[in-house]
């Protein structure tokens, strides 16, 4: 299917003029605040300018399309035999944990690369559990961050006001954000699609606007501060330790150095998302991951099976909850600050984003979309001011690349006649 | 005594309720109508409506440096400035996002209108500046309803311009959708996309025509809010697009009465309870109202039961 260059320049021209005229009220014509109220101003000589990179960008997107097209009608690049392709995946996932784990000791990690990587690491734990109530179950919910910010909040109040320590706090803003979790379902049983969408947002929001009107508890807009660090089997890691007690540096023998508590944090919720990783991949396998599968593909069917679709409902929100609470306690270690502002609607889309960027049920996806969504923004600060505007941009293009997310595989995980032999029939 | 205050405190309550509910209506129609026929929530829809507010006041400022201040002409060139613009963007969205994803799997178009979302408020940001925008008021004054006691209940031209409109902007749509060729049209695509389109009917021409449609009401929604609060900036899309969208789920989406409906009912729980309980606490309000509502009727007030196919 190939278009000629004159249809090809037309449709740049169309798409540019278009560009022109929904300029005109926002790049042309803009309002300043003054003394006097609004005045106007204009900006007209920006106008071809925008006109000419849609043009020069609607071309290059049109013959990319055709690229594209004709690379598939081509068939796949190399043929890779399913077995090689899987020991290549494996691989590749081995490569990545090893490089993961290294990375602190590599000469390339400094503060930055470290704090980077614990806010990668943060998302993919997100990612991850909501994969289990999105991409394995089919349960869309608009309003995760709920569970993070639930998680969050029970560690930072446990903490503070009760002194408990890390390690007794994280399960506990687990178990907390779970309970919320299988409180969250029971309503919600009968609801589907887009109904369980906008109640699951609506919780989402609830959850915000009580965190921030809740003064006593959670000290409304201010937060709560002064979180405590974890701590390495009773070692702190600051420069002093109180009174009685050893710091980490002094045990080792090593010099102080602050970089020691990020690598910690780091290598803490590096565990936390293996663990995380590891338990779904298990879980997968089970009957109850099972049956959330069947339950994504045929709600009905499985009734008709005896599959038990408020217990497999519950449980995997449950699930997602509980991984959403421990990234939330973590987060609030690791910040040693809690405020709402870091539990908008906004943070919802973005793990959605990541679930679905990745391709819906597939953990190696979530990976990539996490590093991708955090990184992008990142590598965009030369841009700093466009650098969201380039963010959403790039979801749309990639959606519209691969409308089913970068490893698409709906693959059931457990099937009755092994995938190789099933070939072989169909031949 | 006593009682006759508190009545009238409960209508001017009500009466800036409706005020409140006819702005989401209107909002919430697109969202009711873009669901209906393409099955997908277009979160990009508050966006939309933040962009027919901002139309409107470049255009105000604009008539006002041209000295046109006769309020009836500047109120009615600003709504034609803004549905213009705005029914421009809805058509470039749905062109942009939405259609290569027609066929998509679900979740797909979602996280594009998300990304649309992201994109749209940003570029407001970046064109116009992060600060809110303040209108000197152009249409100020108030119809005295009645007066007592040290007590007035008022009904301000704003308010009363925003109902009317809307009940005639609804009145004309409804007639649109059932008497007209093209209403024929969004239904039958409605009921069945690949019937409509062996039958004739342009099915891309017509969902176009959806969010052309959604977006002109978005529009004069964005005209009225300017009007209303004389303040806005780059995030109120965000808010009174969930607002809407809840309105819209409420009264079961995909109904047009529905969202009427339901916007009507969010605007107002939002006013009585902020009124008379917290307005902290008015959004929780109206999510829980939403909730119980679901569970009560998992298809919203008006909606059609959803019959579930192997």
């Amino acid at each position: 299917m190939s278009t000629t260059l004159a249809h090809r320049a037309k449709d740049g021209a169309l798409a540019a003029l278009l560009a022109l005229f929904l300029s005109v009220p926002f790049v042309g014509l803009y309002t300043t605040s003054t003394d006097q109220g609004l005045s106007l101003a204009t900006r007209w000589a920006w106008l071809p300018v925008i006109a000419a990179i849609v043009f020069a960008g609607r071309l290059a997107l049109g013959f990319a399309t055709d690229a594209l097209a004709r690379r598939r009608a081509a068939g796949p690049l190399i043929d890779i035999p399913e077995e090689t392709g899987r020991k290549l995946g494996r691989g590749l996932v081995l490569a990545g944990i090893a490089f993961a784990v290294l990375l602190p000791l590599t000469p390339l990690s400094d503060r930055y690369v470290l704090d980077l990587g614990t806010t990668v690491l943060i998302y993919i734990m997100l990612g991850i559990g909501l994969n289990v109530t999105v991409g394995l179950a089919g349960l869309l919910d608009l309003g995760y961050v709920a569970f993070y910010a639930i998680g969050a909040y029970t560690y930072a109040i446990l903490s503070t006001a009760l002194g408990l320590g890390f390690w007794v706090c994280l399960p506990l803003a687990g178990l907390v954000a779970a309970l919320f979790g299988v409180m969250l379902s029971l309503p919600i049983l009968r609801l589907r699609g887009d109904y369980l969408a906008i109640v699951t947002l609506g919780f989402g929001e609830i959850t915000r606007i009580v965190i921030l009107n809740w003064q006593s508890l959670t000290g409304g807009t201010n937060g709560i501060s002064g979180i405590p660090r974890p701590t390495f089997f009773g070692l702190t890691l600051d420069r002093r330790a109180p009174e009685g007690e050893r710091t980490f540096h002094e045990v080792f023998g090593l010099t102080y150095s602050s970089e020691h508590r990020l690598i910690f944090l780091y290598f803490i919720i590096l565990g936390l998302v293996m663990l995380a990783a590891y338990v779904v991949w298990r879980l997968r396998r089970l009957p109850v991951g099972r049956a959330w599968e069947a339950l994504r593909e045929d709600e009905i069917a499985c009734r008709s099976l005896g599959i038990n679709p408020t217990a497999s409902k519950v449980s995997a929100y449950a699930t997602g909850a509980l991984l959403g609470g421990l990234a939330g306690a973590f987060f609030a270690t690791r910040q040693g600050f809690v405020s709402p502002e870091s539990f908008t609607f906004m943070e919802s889309a973005i793990i959605v984003a990541i679930v679905v960027l990745g391709g819906m049920g597939s953990q190696v996806g979530v990976v990539i979309a996490a590093s991708f969504i955090v990184l992008l923004p990142e590598f965009a600060r030369d841009f700093s001011d466009y650098r969201m505007l380039v963010f959403g941009a790039a979801m749309i293009l990639i959606m519209v690349w691969r409308p089913g997310g970068l490893l698409s595989g709906r693959e059931a995980t457990i099937r009755l006649v092994p995938r190789a032999a099933k070939k072989k029939e169909a031949a | 005594m006593g009682a006759l205050v508190d009545l009238g405190t409960f209508l001017q309550h009500l009466i800036n309720g409706v005020t409140l509910g006819a702005i989401y209506g209107l909002i919430a129609i697109g969202y009711t109508m873009v669901y209906g026929i393409i099955r997908m929530i277009n979160f990009a829809h508050g966006e939309i409506y933040m962009i027919g507010a901002f139309v409107a006041v470049t255009s105000f400022t604009l008539l006002i440096g041209l000295g046109i201040t006769w309020v009836p002409l500047a109120i009615l060139l600003v709504l034609a400035a803004s549905i213009l613009f705005t029914a421009a963007f809805g058509w470039t969205v749905e062109r942009v996002a939405y259609r290569p994803l027609r066929n998509a799997p679900k979740l797909a178009p979602l996280i594009s209108a998300i990304g649309m979302s992201i994109l749209l408020q940003n570029f407001v940001m970046l064109t116009q500046g992060a600060r809110a925008k303040p209108l000197q008021p152009v249409l100020t004054g108030s119809f005295t309803l009645w007066q007592g006691e040290g007590f007035t209940l008022a009904l301000t031209y704003i308010q009363a311009f925003i109902i009317v409109l809307t009940v005639g902007l609804m009145a004309g749509f409804t007639l649109l959708i059932n008497r007209t060729s093209l209403g024929r049209a969004q239904r039958a695509c409605e009921q069945d996309r690949t019937m409509a389109g062996l039958l004739g009917i342009n099915v891309d021409r017509t969902i176009s025509l959806t969010f052309v449609m959604g977006a002109a009401l978005a529009a004069v929604a964005g005209v009225m809010v300017t009007l209303y609060y004389g303040v806005i900036d780059f995030y109120i899309g965000f808010l009174a697009g969930m607002k809407a969208f809840t309105a819209a789920v409420l009264g079961g989406i995909g109904s047009l009465p529905g969202a009427m409906l339901g916007g009507l009912l969010i605007g107002l729980i939002e006013a009585l309870f902020a009124g008379y309980v917290s307005s902290a606490y008015k959004d929780v309000a109206a999510f829980s109202i939403l909730i119980i509502v679901l569970v009560l009727r998992p298809t919203g007030l008006l909606g059609r039961p959803d019959i579930e196919k192997v």
